[in-house]
């Protein structure tokens, strides 16, 4: 088959015999494979790119000699001639061969993307508006996956990043040929998790699992973008995947182990008021942004803004109540108590009551979520 | 007494004149031309909202519509592309010339006719308001996808009512064209002789009736769950989001052929007045036309490959869809061997029914190549899948709309237009369309999704030139309407018969065709593809 990618690099080139130079720059067909089913695909693509490519210069050929030899200008005369089933036999019947020989292979591919046993090591996938989240369910860790750069450019401005809209904070980290079986699913609406490299595009679903599976061979970095309109920011969730070797593998997950042992908030610590704002800043920005927007404003119409809103500047029960449960009027306005720690919650509560025009100078201690929790359950 | 008995009793010619015979219009031809007109008005509104998508896209970076908006333009240029321009321009092609060819005074259901016209402007009106209420317009794409169309704010809503109201302006549309075409041909014209383009309207009219009430279904859910409590789309409830998806593809795939067939009808009859030469194949026509309509209803999930669907169900859906490959493949073969060995000319509606086949027949294969659902991984949901279906519905749906209006053009004003514009208009078309949309098939194998408002560096240079492409593309539109409005006024009269080739029943009337056609059925001998042999009687108003 890699003959067969030659020639489908070849066709693709000869479509636009100026930029094969710069294909790197330039990409005109899929990306090269990092796995067995992404070179899987790609070889059937470049096999019916060869297929129906042979097909359309067939037609267009017999149309051009038609219609260079077959004119009135030329004094070529009408012949009256509407049917001849012979031919119209054999124009019925090769197409069918040919689907048959494409069937082949086809199908053979579609099982081996369906064959998600016999893994090595599961991760679930879960999609949020707009975000990943990544569980390592074998080690019983996971971390959230953002955007890292600037969602837009000050106008005026030329340097964008080099990886502008597919760099993210914490990328999904695999170790090299071990089978990973990914269970996906989301929790608002539909996402899909599409890594071209890989060769894996699948639907993340809420309320539902569905799973799909990867070998790396080579380490490497990996980027992606989901791929079913998810909302306002769908442009804006960047999948990255980090391949490294077992060894290094195993070093980065024993380095998260600790972390995340370490850093597991106690919701029974008492912080000071700059403490909690400094730190429901960061959640601020990573979560609600989106929507609120940095200044608190909101989008008229749609998105409420925050500074100066009755809610945050209310009763502190009300708030707490909306961030975790979210609004019953605006679906919009997720349940945060689903994807955020008690300490989070706590956090970029108090830094809404205390920021912009709010000056309530209350905080809300993280043992307060956890009482709300309590009483919401 | 004595005189009105041996008068001949005239029939009354009922023309109103003024704006009440555009409102209460029952006259086949005047409806035509109210869905004509409406239709190029909602391509412009359209074909405005895509230049506002491709503005954004020319650069990296957010410089003129927030995400927000920018989804709602994705979406609005889908619903009003599909709903408001190409189905109601077939709609009207199939209201003016069908009486004509088949040899029937009007439409079946006159008042009905005025009805399934007038209901469209409110139905887009909505859609269009929907820009304007709090949340703005639908933000889902035009498939409308639960549970984000559950999320969103009032603006879904108007656009549910306004689906509603366009499915039930469809349908009665399609029942017009269906008793018409079973009831009120010309004796001597059995439906196995008549034009193809009445074959094509009557399949589609038959898949309209069949899966509007789907669509329906499948919007009415998504409002129940948005405002009445119940859970068809949400796992939490006991619903399912893909569910959704099943009913609306039900529908979508059909509706891909409601767009597709009547084309297939309109270059089935432009091709063989050019060539001078009968139609090749005619019988297998009808049977592939036929058969495409029925695979239409078992291939829907094709749409839905990377949804998870068990492997049996992947590969079904893909053998049925590489099937639909043979029938399309067989019309063609038989269009160009209807070419082949004829004596050609090239006017401007054999140009566009000639540029038709070439980019359909591109948009076809990369349809193949989709249907591999093991390819189509890597292919769902990008700037490939944009490629594919606006090669099969600008170069196809729209492409042979233009063929059609430039050959009827004559007969139905009773001038001619501007050969050396429309030939201008064609070419123009043909390389700006190309160079907006080929570097799309680029974009989406390099991985670039669909719907985003701003994208990774790597995409831009297609991104670029495919912005370029379309503002000429559009520009070139602009051709096409001052040469009608030119012609309409200045163009040269017509005669009876402007085509050579032309021997179908409507060539037969005088030009322009007089406002009451046929008010009695004229008797016909005929050959197939509504050749006209012989034609005796046939009184006019």
């Amino acid at each position: 088959m890699s003959c067969l990618r030659m020639v489908g690099s070849a066709v693709a080139c000869l479509l636009l015999p100026g930029e094969a130079a710069s294909a790197q720059e330039l990409a005109i067909n899929l990306p090269s494979p990092a796995t067995s089913l992404a070179r899987l695909e790609y070889d059937l693509h470049s096999m019916l790119l060869l297929v129906t490519g042979v097909i359309f210069l067939l037609v267009l050929a017999v149309m051009l000699y038609a219609i260079v030899r077959h004119r009135k200008s030329a004094g070529h005369i009408a012949r009256q001639f509407h049917e001849n089933t012979t031919v119209e036999i054999i124009w019925t019947v090769i197409p069918l061969l040919i689907l048959l020989a494409i069937a082949w292979p086809a199908t053979r591919a579609v099982l081996n993307q369906k064959s998600t046993h016999g893994e090595d090591m599961t991760i679930k996938i879960t999609g949020y508006q707009w975000k990943w989240r990544y569980d390592y369910l074998d080690d019983n860790f996971g971390y959230m996956s953002h955007l890292a750069t600037p969602r837009t450019m000050p106008a005026g401005s030329t340097a964008l990043p080099a990886h502008y809209l597919l760099e993210v904070d914490e990328p999904l980290v695999v170790p090299t040929g071990r089978k990973v079986r990914l269970l996906l699913t989301a929790n608002d609406v539909i996402h899909s998790w599409w890594v071209p490299q890989l060769g894996i595009k699948q639907d993340a679903i809420p309320g539902f699992l569905r799973d799909a599976w990867f070998i790396v061979d080579q380490p490497g970095i990996y980027r992606g973008q989901c791929s079913e309109l998810c909302g306002k920011d769908h442009g804006f969730m960047p999948i990255v995947v980090e391949a490294r070797s077992p060894e290094d593998y195993a070093r980065w997950r024993d380095a998260r182990l600790k972390q995340a042992a370490a850093s597991a908030d106690d919701p029974s610590r008492v912080w000071s008021l700059a403490a909690l704002r400094e730190r429901g800043e960061k959640v601020y920005g990573q979560n609600c942004v989106p929507c609120h927007q940095a200044s608190g404003k909101g989008i008229p119409g749609s998105f409420p803004a925050l500074d100066g809103s009755p809610v945050v500047n209310g009763d502190k029960a009300a708030h707490i109540n909306i961030v975790l449960n979210g609004s019953k009027k605006n679906p919009a306005m997720q349940a945060w108590g689903k994807q955020l720690s008690d300490t989070d919650i706590a956090a970029v509560i108090t830094y809404e009551r205390n920021a912009w025009g709010n000056h309530t100078g209350q905080l809300v201690q993280p043992a307060e979520v956890k009482a709300a929790r309590g009483g919401a359950a | 007494m004595v005189m009105a008995h041996t008068a001949d009793p005239q029939p009354v010619v009922h023309k109103p004149h003024g704006w009440r015979r555009w409102l209460f219009a029952t006259n086949h031809k005047d409806i035509g031309t109210l869905y004509l007109w409406f239709a190029f008005c909602m391509f412009l509104v359209g074909g405005v909202l895509a230049l506002c998508i491709r503005t954004e896209l020319f650069r990296p970076g957010l410089q003129f519509f927030q995400p927000a908006l920018f989804n709602q333009l994705t979406t609005l240029h889908g619903l009003i592309m599909v709903f408001g321009a190409i189905m109601p321009a077939f709609t009207g092609l199939a209201n003016w010339m069908l009486p004509l060819m088949l040899g029937a005074p009007d439409m079946a259901f006159a008042r009905m006719n005025n009805w399934s016209f007038w209901l469209l402007p409110p139905a887009m009106a909505l859609l269009l308001l929907s820009f304007l209420v709090p949340g703005g317009a639908a933000a889902t794409g035009w498939t409308l996808y639960a549970p984000l169309s559950v999320q969103l704010g009032m603006g879904m809503d108007l656009t549910i009512f306004a689906i509603h109201i366009l499915g039930v302006s469809s349908i009665m549309g399609a029942i017009n064209i269906v008793v018409t075409i079973i009831n009120l041909r010309a004796p001597g014209m059995p439906m196995m002789r008549m034009p193809m383009f009445a074959w094509a309207s009557l399949i589609t009219a038959y898949l309209i009736i069949a899966v509007m009430p789907v669509l329906a279904g499948a919007v009415t859910m998504v409002l129940t769950d948005r405002h009445f409590g119940t859970h068809f789309f949400n796992a939490a409830g006991g619903g399912d989001p893909i569910l959704y998806q099943h009913v609306f593809w039900f529908f979508g795939h059909p509706e891909v052929y409601i767009m597709a067939l009547p084309a297939f009808g309109i270059v089935s009859q432009v091709i063989p007045t050019f060539a001078r030469k009968p139609l090749f194949g005619y019988t297998s026509m009808v049977y592939a036309t036929s058969s495409i309509g029925v695979l239409s209803f078992m291939v829907w999930a094709h749409h839905m490959f990377v949804t998870g669907m068990p492997a049996t169900a992947q590969l079904f859906f893909m053998y049925a869809t590489m099937l639909i490959a043979v029938p399309t493949g067989v019309k063609v073969f038989n269009w160009i061997a209807t070419m082949w060995e004829g004596s050609m000319s090239f006017e401007t509606p054999m140009l566009f029914a000639i540029g038709f086949i070439l980019l359909f027949t591109i948009g076809g294969l990369s349809g193949v190549t989709l249907s591999v659902a093991a390819v189509d991984v890597q292919l769902h949901g990008s700037y490939y899948v944009v490629a594919h279906f606006h090669y099969v519905l600008v170069a196809g749906a729209l492409f042979s709309l233009f063929a059609a209006v430039y050959y009827w053009f004559p007969k139905m004003t009773g001038r001619m237009y501007g050969e050396r514009l429309g030939k201008l208009h064609f070419w123009w078309s043909l390389l700006w369309f190309n160079v907006t949309f080929f570097p799309m098939h680029f974009l989406g194998l390099a991985g670039m999704p669909r719907r985003i408002p701003d994208y990774a560096l790597q995409f831009t240079t297609f991104n670029q030139i495919a912005s370029v492409g379309a503002f000429m593309f559009g520009l070139g539109q602009l051709i096409f309407l001052f040469n009608i409005l030119h012609s309409l006024r200045h163009g040269k009269t017509a005669p009876q018969q402007p085509w050579e080739g032309a021997n179908t029943l409507e060539w037969r009337l005088p030009t322009p065709a007089p406002y009451h056609s046929f008010h009695e059925a004229p008797e016909l001998e005929t050959a197939e593809n509504g050749v006209v042999l012989d034609m005796r009687g046939g009184k006019h108003g």
